[in-house]
This record gives structure tokens, sequence and C-alpha cells, in this order.
């Protein structure tokens, strides 16, 4: 079954062509990257599935549900959870009610108790337990990044969506958060993931889609769209730095 | 004809109510604080009228001249004392300042001046045109509030300082990153708002009977005219205050003058939920 | 985690209690005055700290439940005869019942926008009472002195209102407590932060802020019932004052917004330093100067409120500051 598709979605912001007629499926259990060059649309292509944006045209199906234009709160029920390119903690609340707030109304819709130890599982998984009585205001950028996370999984999402979780990472950081992305996976989730760290995206996805002013100028395997000259003319400029993406794991 | 009458009226006194929220305006649209200080700032500017020409025989247009550059360094001292620390708090805190001003400046002034109600004895004398009347008081206070706008406008777009305070409205942090000094000119800005009150204030005196407390009303209807003119934008604000002057001018010949603020109120509501940027400004 | 086993919930609890009984131990009716203001301040401030300190909604239109239920009591008992029970009831409905209407219209405005619509909100009310023919319109209602007889007279009706303010308070103060320790609160308290986050999180934003304000409105619509009752007279200036709501945001900020203590220490330190500056020879006349230089004060160097700041200065203390 497919967790998500996409068809012929547009949306403008004023005379800019934000997204033209973004077509695609999205099977259960795969990582898909999303590619592009920056204002290429990616963030937005996140915001009209999970409802932030209705689309002018086209429709959006969660599960087989038609959920186009419908609120942020309803996908985040239905089991879709996101984080934010520039993250978003609740700062004077705990790292653990951050995570809470997740659990409490996701998916599961978890009564308090159930949330809590919801969140103190999930907060081990991404190794921010050291943190939970913390205020997340006090968090550092690369911890806030780990709670974006948290708070999504604690909703125990069927699709995830991780908007650049590895930029403004060192490479053990990376490294590790490629690490429970993986795991995320391994659990059943289906994941979306835009991202600039172009080895890491390579390696993890199954399949990627470049986006470009809007338009999607490719679709298929990381070899496939490495090879693409299209994709090589608008994104990654030299084509051996492709292959070479591909060797570094 | 009567009609006709009570729309000048109504629109001579909204040029007054106009500049008293380009004040309100001003502020928000620079520093995003609601001022609550500004009611008893205008009850200030008719104070400040009425005791330079009571106690020291100043025609009360001369001693407008006066009050002027006072609420101008109120405003700056009010805001260097008051907001500057909590102008990055969240906002109840900036809200609460304000607040707090305006506590001070009722609790000193029922002190000093009671509340009973006083008013300046200015005979302009009237021009006729028909059977319409015009009062001398408020055609010389609708004209020197135009005088004011105007003067506002030059300054905010011929001057140094004014086009400072442009800049600060239009993005604060890349106006320091430029190195525009965004402190001081925060405080100007509260100070032109307090100065525009003030006038307003003063040029009420003129015409209407006040107390310390009246400043309350009109900080209200300054509020109202804000919104429809678009918070932060001090022209809006002018537009808005002609609306509110010929409402307030024309409504009571087709109802009680009572109902008068329960429309504008209802109004203003209405216009906050639909056109949250004023009648005049675009979508946001 | 158990939000009954909190020690700071039973200590509040019990202090406003022994507060309360002071004056009924001792019999005294003028200090019985003294702590009613103290009580109906405690408990408004509480009930507006849900959609302020939990939402994050800056409401300054608060006190127009309080009126509206005054109105609304003191027309039932004085018009058509009805028990001060059933005013009671009525007025919480009528208070819940127009925060729910404005709920659904105003709090989809964000910050200084939803502020200014509760202004206008509150004036458009104050007018058209001012025009309203069945509750007297500019003069208001005056409660027909026979009234108190069904209580056993003025004086006993007097205690009456104070057992009922008192019992108010202390359920005021639950609820405060279970609200923020439920699931409920925790979406409130997730609006506050971060809205959009919120939102996309799965909290169903206006259904929640709709409610919490309506929960915020049912005790001042009751308490409005009992001060008028108790007042005898209701007339539109006084009980749709934009200030009296704004004395309670100062309130609310004295003690630390978002916790349970916070209101209650803010509204009675407010109410205790208004009584000593009204009754101080040197600054009964300058009273609202000298308060409003204690809030100038408390904004600029204590901005997190009496609680906040114990909370911080002596984290050891959190469990006994709710």
């Amino acid at each position: 079954m497919n967790v998500l598709q996409v068809s012929g979605v547009c949306k403008r912001f004023g005379g800019l062509h934000a997204l033209s007629n973004v077509t695609f499926d999205m099977p259960e259990g795969q990582i898909l990257g999303l590619i592009g060059p920056n204002g290429a649309g990616k963030t937005t292509l996140f915001n009209v599935i999970d409802g932030v944006y209705p689309p002018e045209q086209g429709q959006v199906f969660f599960r087989g549900q038609d959920v186009t234009g419908a609120k942020p709160y309803r996908l985040a029920r239905l089991g879709l959870a996101r984080t934010h390119q520039i993250v978003r903690p609740l700062n004077d609340l705990s790292v653990r009610e951050n995570v809470m707030v997740g659990a409490c109304f996701g998916r599961q819709g978890l009564g308090l108790h159930e949330a809590a130890k919801t969140a103190d599982e999930v907060l081990a998984f991404v190794r921010l337990e050291a943190r939970a009585a913390q205020l997340a205001g006090s968090l550092n950028v690369a911890q806030k990044k780990r709670l974006e996370m948290a708070r999504a999984l604690a909703a125990r999402p069927y699709l995830l969506l991780l908007d650049e979780v590895l930029a403004g990472l060192n490479p053990s950081e990376i490294t590790a958060m490629v690490e429970i992305i993986r795991a995320i996976r391994a659990q059943g989730v289906s994941v979306i993931i835009i991202e600039h760290v172009m080895h890491a995206v390579m390696n993890v996805s199954d399949r990627l889609i470049v986006l470009d002013y809007g338009q999607q100028i490719a679709e298929g395997t990381p070899q496939e769209v490495s090879a693409n000259p299209r994709v090589i003319e608008a994104y990654l400029g030299d084509p051996k730095l492709a292959e070479r993406l591909l060797a570094s794991t | 004809m009567q009609l006709f009458a009570f729309l000048i009226d109504g629109l001579l006194i909204g040029f007054v109510y106009g500049i008293a929220a380009m004040g309100m305006t001003l502020i928000w649209g620079v520093m995003n604080v609601i001022n609550l200080a500004h009611g008893p700032i205008i009850a200030l500017g008719c104070f400040g009228v009425y005791l330079l020409a009571t106690q020291l025989g100043l025609h009360p247009y001369l001693a407008l001249l006066i009050v002027a550059p006072l609420g101008l360094v109120a405003g700056m001292l009010f805001y260097r004392l008051a907001i500057q620390r909590v102008i990055d708090a969240p906002r109840l805190s900036s809200l609460l300042a304000t607040f707090a001003i305006n506590m001070i400046v009722i609790g000193l002034g029922t002190a000093a001046f009671s509340t009973n109600p006083r008013a300046l004895d200015v005979q302009l004398g009237s021009l006729s045109f028909g059977p319409v009347t015009i009062l001398g008081t408020r055609l010389v206070a609708a004209l020197a509030s135009i005088a004011t706008a105007a003067g506002l406008y030059w300054f905010l777009y011929h001057t140094r300082p004014g086009k400072y305070v442009r800049a600060v409205t239009n993005n604060r942090a890349a106006a320091e990153l430029v190195g525009i000094p965004s402190q001081q000119v925060l405080a100007l800005s509260f100070g032109l708002g307090c100065m525009l009150a003030a006038v307003s204030g003063a040029l009420i005196a003129t015409f209407f009977p006040f107390t310390i407390l009246s400043g309350d009303v009109y900080q209200q209807k300054s509020f109202v005219i804000g919104v429809m003119g678009g918070l932060g934008h001090p022209l809006g604000a002018l537009l808005g205050g002609l609306i509110l002057g010929m409402m307030e001018g024309l409504l009571p010949a087709f109802l009680p003058t009572t109902w008068v603020p329960v429309f504008e109120f209802v109004l203003f509501v209405i216009i906050l939920l639909v056109r949250p940027a004023g009648l005049f400004g675009g979508k946001k | 985690m158990n939000p009954w086993r909190h020690p700071g919930l039973w200590i509040t609890l019990a202090l406003t209690l022994g507060l309360g009984l002071w004056p009924v131990v001792l019999q005294k009716a003028a200090l019985r005055e003294t702590i009613f203001t103290i009580l109906l301040s405690v408990a408004l401030a509480s009930s507006l700290n849900i959609i302020l300190g939990y939402a994050g909604y800056i409401s300054f239109g608060h006190v127009v439940f309080f009126g509206l239920g005054g109105y609304v009591g003191l027309y039932l008992m004085n018009t058509l005869g009805l028990s001060l029970w059933v005013a009671l009831l009525a007025g919480g409905l009528a208070a819940a019942l127009l925060a729910f209407l404005l709920g659904k219209a105003i709090l989809r405005l964000r910050g200084a926008y939803f502020a200014l619509a509760t202004i206008g909100v509150n004036e458009a009310m104050r007018a058209f009472i001012n025009n309203f023919a069945p509750f007297g319109g500019a003069t208001g209602i005056s409660l027909n002195f026979k009234v108190y007889q069904a209580y056993g007279g003025a004086a006993n009706a007097l205690w009456l209102v104070y057992t009922i303010l008192l019992v108010t308070t202390l359920a005021m103060i639950l609820i405060s407590h279970i609200v923020k320790n439920s699931k409920f609160g925790l979406g409130l308290m997730a609006i506050r932060e971060d809205e959009d986050a919120a939102e996309v999180m799965g909290v169903i934003t206006p259904n929640a802020k709709t409610w919490a304000y309506v929960l915020s409105a049912v005790l001042p619509g009751m308490l409005g019932v009992l001060f008028y009752f108790k007042n005898g007279n209701i007339e539109p200036g006084d009980a749709f004052r934009l200030s009296s709501s704004i004395e309670l945001l100062v309130m609310i900020m004295l003690g630390g917004a978002g916790t349970v203590l916070g209101p209650v220490i803010g509204a009675a330190g407010y109410q205790a330093l208004r009584g000593f500056l009204l009754t101080n020879a040197l600054f009964k006349n300058i009273q609202l100067s000298v308060a409003g230089i204690l809030l100038l004060l408390i904004i600029l160097f204590i901005p997190v409120g009496a609680v906040g700041w114990l909370r911080r200065r002596f984290p050891a203390l959190r469990r006994l500051l709710p």
C-alpha cells in the first residue's frame, strides 16, 4: 500500500510557482530523499503534505485517504509527523514534556501517564534521556534537532517528514543521526527526508526526488538520479561529484 | 443640510482623533507595543494647555507649541525608564510597562487635579455658509492636526532620523546591521507617538471639557482608528480618524447617540477579524 | 506524576482555606470584607490565568464575563424573582456561552490583535448594556432589599455570600491545578510556546483555545452574580471597567503567569498592598501611582513573577511551588 500519494500538486506564492504539478507515490516502509537547490520548494512540499498550506491544485492522499487541505492536527492524528528545518522547541516546557506533546496528540493519542513512558523510551532512542528534566530552551542546536526528532517519533507515526535534520551537525553527529534514521525505518516507519548533506541522503534513501524551481526534474534510485544530466546541471554541478558521493561510504 | 453640518463637524474632530491614533499606530509600527499610556498622555496634553493658559496666561494655541515638545521629551523619558528593558521580552511585559506609566500618571494627576471637569474658554467665533456653521476652534484644530500630520510625514521622509524611524519600522534587525542606533530611534519614536497624543489632547481641550480620566475615551478611539487604518500605518490612522469622526457626526441623526459606541466597537472587532491589515491595506 | 500527590497544591489550598476561615473564626465583619476582596481577586486571577498563563492569550476583557454574570444574576433575582442559586448557575452559563461564541470568532487572532479585540468586546458590551432597557440601561439594576430576606436578612446573606466565595475560590485553585497537570493543559502550554508547532503535533488548537476560554469564563460569571448580589446594584461603567481586567493581569504578573500559585500570591499581594496604600496617610492620595511604580519595578527586574523567581532561585522548592 502507498503511505502517501501526491498528485498534480501546485502551490503559488503571489507570482512565484513554489510547486508545479508535483506527483509521486510513496510505498510503505521506504526512505524517500527530497533534494534540490535552495528555494526549490522542498519545505513547501512538506507544508502542503502536512496541511500547513492548502495546495491550489492537486490532491494529497495519506494511507488512501484524501487529506488535501486538511488541517495539520488532523494529519498528525492520522499518523503523520514532521520535524522543522528551523527547530521549534517549546522553550518553557521540559524536554520530556515536549516529547509528551507528540505522544499525547499524535496517532495514538496517549494519556499523560502512557505518554510519559513513551517519551522516556523515545528520548533514550535519540539519546537525550539525560536531558529529560531540563527546559527545552536550554538545549544546544544538535540536541534541539534530536528533540524535534523525538517529538515526531513519540507520535508513533506511519510517515515521518524530516526537514534537514543533518544541517549544522558535525560529522560524528551526522553519523549518529543517520543511524537513528535507519533504525526508525527498521521499525516500519516510512520516511521522507529533505537534505543537503549529499553523501548521507544518497546513502540512506531508497529513492530520490529532485525538485528545481518547484518542478520535479528527476526521480529514481540514488544511482539513477545522480547519473541524470538534468540533475547534474541543476544541482550537483560536477558529473564526477555524484560518483564520489556514492563511493564515499 | 443639517446632516451636512454634522458631517463637517465630525470630519473636523476626526482630524484631531486621527493624530492621536497616528501616535498610537506609529508606536505599534516601530516597536509592536500597544501603548496603554496613550490616554493619560492625551489627558496631560489637555492639562498642559489648560495650566499654561490659566496659570501663565498664554494663549492656548501658543501653549500648544510648548506642550508638543514636552510630549516628545516625556515620551522619550517613558521609553527609557519603562520600556527599553522589556522591548524584547514577551508581549505582556511591554503592555504592562505602558500600563504602569498609565497608573503612575493617572495617580499623580488625580492627586494634583482631582477628577473634576475642566474647560478652556476659547472663543474664535464661527463661520457660516448658509445653514452650515463651523466653529472656529474646530476649524483651527483640524488645520493644526493636518499641519502636524504633514510635519510628521515631512520628518519621516525627509530627515535622517525620520528615515531611521522608517528603517526600524521595516526591520529592526536589518537596521541595526547597517549601524542605525535602534534604541535611540525607538525612544524617538515613542516620543513622537506621545507628542502626537499630547497635541491631540491639547486641541481637544480647546473645545471639549475634560478630566484627568478623559484620556481613556480617546485612547479607545485611537485603537479603533488605528485598526481601521491598519496598525502601523500613520496615514491610514488619519483616514481612520476621518471615518470615525464622520460616523460620530452622522450616526446620531439615525440612532440614539448612546448607540454610537456600540456600533464603533462592533465594527472594530469585525475589522480585526476580517481585515486585520486595515480598511485600506492590502491583505497580509 | 500523580497530580494529587503534589504537596504544593495542598499547601496552597490550606493557606487559602486558613485565610478564608480567619474572619469566620473571629466573627469580624470588617475583616471579612477585606478577605472577601482578596479571595475574589484570587479566584478571578486564577481563572484568567487559564487562558493567559496556560494558553498564552492576553485578554484585556476578562471583566466582561464578571460583569455579564452580574447583570444576568441580578436580572433573574430582581425581575424574575429566582433564587441566588439559579442566578449563580445562569451567570456562569451566560459567561460560558459568551466565551464560547467569542472564542469561535476572536481566538483566531493572535498576539496583540487578540488583546485589542478583547478590548473591543468589552467596550462594545459596556456600550450595549448601557442601552439595554431590560438591564436598566445607564442606571443599571438595583437589587430590591426584600431579596435578601430569603437568605435571613442582609447580614446573614453577607456571610452566605462569603462562604460561597470561599468554596468557589478553593474550587478555582483546584481546577487551575488539575488543568495544568492534564493532557488538555499540556496542549494549552504547547499552544503558548508555539501555536503552529502545536498544531503540527496534533493539538486541535481551535478547540483547545475555545474550551480554555470557556473554562476561564465560567467562574467569573458566577462570581459576578455573587459580587453584585452582595453589592446590591450594578451599572455599566463599573461592571465593564477596562482597568479591572488589567488589574487582574497585573496580579498574575506579580505572582507569575502559568503557575497555580502565582495568581494566588499575586492577587493576595496586590490587594494587601492596595489596602495598605489606601489606608496609609502618606500614600492615600497617590496609591495608584505607588502601585504603578511597584508594577514597573517588578516588570523590569522580576519579569517571571514571585513564583517564577523563587522557582529559579531555589530549584529545590519546585514541588512546593505549583
